[in-house]
């Protein structure tokens, strides 16, 4: 599942990741267009027990969580 | 795991805490209001002092530190490729929450960067500012977690971020040039300052490495109780300490609830104004400081919450809203409870889970 967090100011970028981890407890990929809200969602995965990448596409971020 | 920056790891953030503190300690030396090394809102009202949009004599003077954060972040924002036009996000809206977070502020005599600065020196009522500043951002908490949001904001062009910076560039020529038309105070808490060589300078830094940093009164105890992040909260608490540790340096580290400088002893007003700003931050995605921040980044939502806390200081002036060293005045007490009732009524209705539940419709949860 993919959602799209672009735009938002924080932390609601986190608190969609929380959401939708919640549902897919396996993992999500969020897509931001910030440095903060993309290193926001990182620090929220590792403190969670979660892996995380991060890619740029274009002048966005796509941060990939996974168990 | 690939090697983190400097700034996305704790030291950056310590770093910058202790720039913070120690220039702030060092500005209070050098001539700035007790406790007052930086402050946020208490700058930005001496500048709507010194621009005339208010007319009290003693709090007006084109504060060199808040131009050199604005400033400072911009350059760093540019020089990092992070310099990006955006905007479009319920403006008038943040322009509200701009206008009270600083009536909140002026009721309580500084923004959460001072409310810090203060307990740094001492002044145990800052400890009640504080407890109104965490209850303010567990009340924003609540409507976060309930789907609040001012919505996404846009790309815009170039020009349009660059806007603010400007503006900002051009009350640095004012400071410089001093035109007869800027106001500058002869007497009270407005002709107390730093000369500008160094209050530049220092502003420039604490913009450049907030910038890098993300440092956030608010965003540091958010995260905190959110999802157990001490990243930001470790700033503040360094913050703390450095200017602990300078007061008690310097002999200016003062104990105690009574005769604290440029403050009043009012524990009520001084926790609901505190709630007022710690809400306000919350709904506005961060604290006066951060405001200045990403409207040198070119972000123009913060730019209007700017603006707004800018006409909020003007207005505490012209209505008599603002505290003083003798306590609230009555105006400020009505003017923080309205405050209260429109936060509530923008957080209320800008919380998706909570209007669904007011037209009474099932919601599906698709992202």
């Amino acid at each position: 599942m993919q959602i799209d967090a672009r735009g938002l100011s924080c932390p609601q970028p986190v608190i969609n990741t929380q959401k939708a981890l919640k549902e897919n407890p396996d993992g999500v990929q969020v897509l931001v267009d910030d440095v903060t809200a993309r290193t926001n969602i990182e620090r929220f995965a590792r403190l969670n027990g979660y892996q995380v990448e991060s890619q740029a596409e274009n002048d966005n971020f796509l941060v990939k969580i996974w168990r | 795991m690939e090697e983190k920056k400097f700034f996305e790891q704790k030291r950056g953030i310590i770093c910058t805490g202790a720039f913070v503190g120690l220039l702030a300690v060092v500005l209070m030396q050098a001539g700035n209001p007790a406790n007052m090394g930086m402050c946020v809102a208490c700058f930005i009202r001496d500048i709507a002092g010194a621009l005339g949009l208010h007319q009290a004599a003693a709090v007006q003077y084109l504060r060199p530190e808040i131009i050199g954060i604005v400033l400072g972040a911009a350059l760093m924002a540019l020089a990092g490729k992070e310099f990006s036009a955006k905007g479009g996000s319920s403006p008038l809206t943040r322009f509200v929450l701009g206008f009270f977070v600083m009536v909140g502020a002026l009721m309580f005599l500084g923004c959460p960067l001072r409310m810090v600065l203060r307990l740094g020196g001492g002044d145990l009522n800052a400890l009640v500012g504080l407890a109104g500043f965490v209850v303010g951002i567990v009340i924003g908490l609540y409507f976060l977690k309930r789907g609040f949001t001012l919505n996404r904001n846009y790309s815009l062009p170039k020009i349009e971020g660059a806007f603010f910076p400007l503006i900002i560039t051009g009350l640095l020529v004012f400071l410089l040039t001093a035109p007869a038309f800027i106001h500058f105070s002869t007497q009270g808490p407005g002709s107390l300052h730093a000369v500008v060589w160094l209050s530049l300078p220092a502003g420039l830094l604490v913009g450049a490495l907030a910038q890098k940093s993300r440092l956030c009164m608010a965003g540091g105890i958010r995260n905190w109780l959110l999802f157990k992040d001490t990243y930001l909260l470790s700033g503040f608490l360094t913050i703390l300490i450095v200017v602990i540790a300078g007061n008690l340096f310097f002999g200016t580290f003062n104990l105690g609830f009574q005769n604290q400088p440029i403050a009043h002893n009012d524990g009520l007003w001084n926790f609901l104004g505190m709630t007022l700003v710690g809400w306000g931050s919350i709904l506005l995605g961060g604290c006066p400081l951060r405001q200045l921040i990403m409207a040198g980044e070119g972000n123009t939502d913060a730019a209007i919450a700017t603006l707004g806390m800018l006409v909020g200081a003007a207005f505490a002036h012209n209505f008599g809203l603002a505290a003083s060293a003798a306590g609230p005045a009555a105006n400020g007490k009505t003017a923080v409870i309205i405050g209260l009732a429109v936060a509530f009524l923008i957080a209320y209705f800008n919380s998706e889970d909570l209007k669904v539940q007011t037209k009474g419709e099932m919601k599906v949860d698709a992202n």
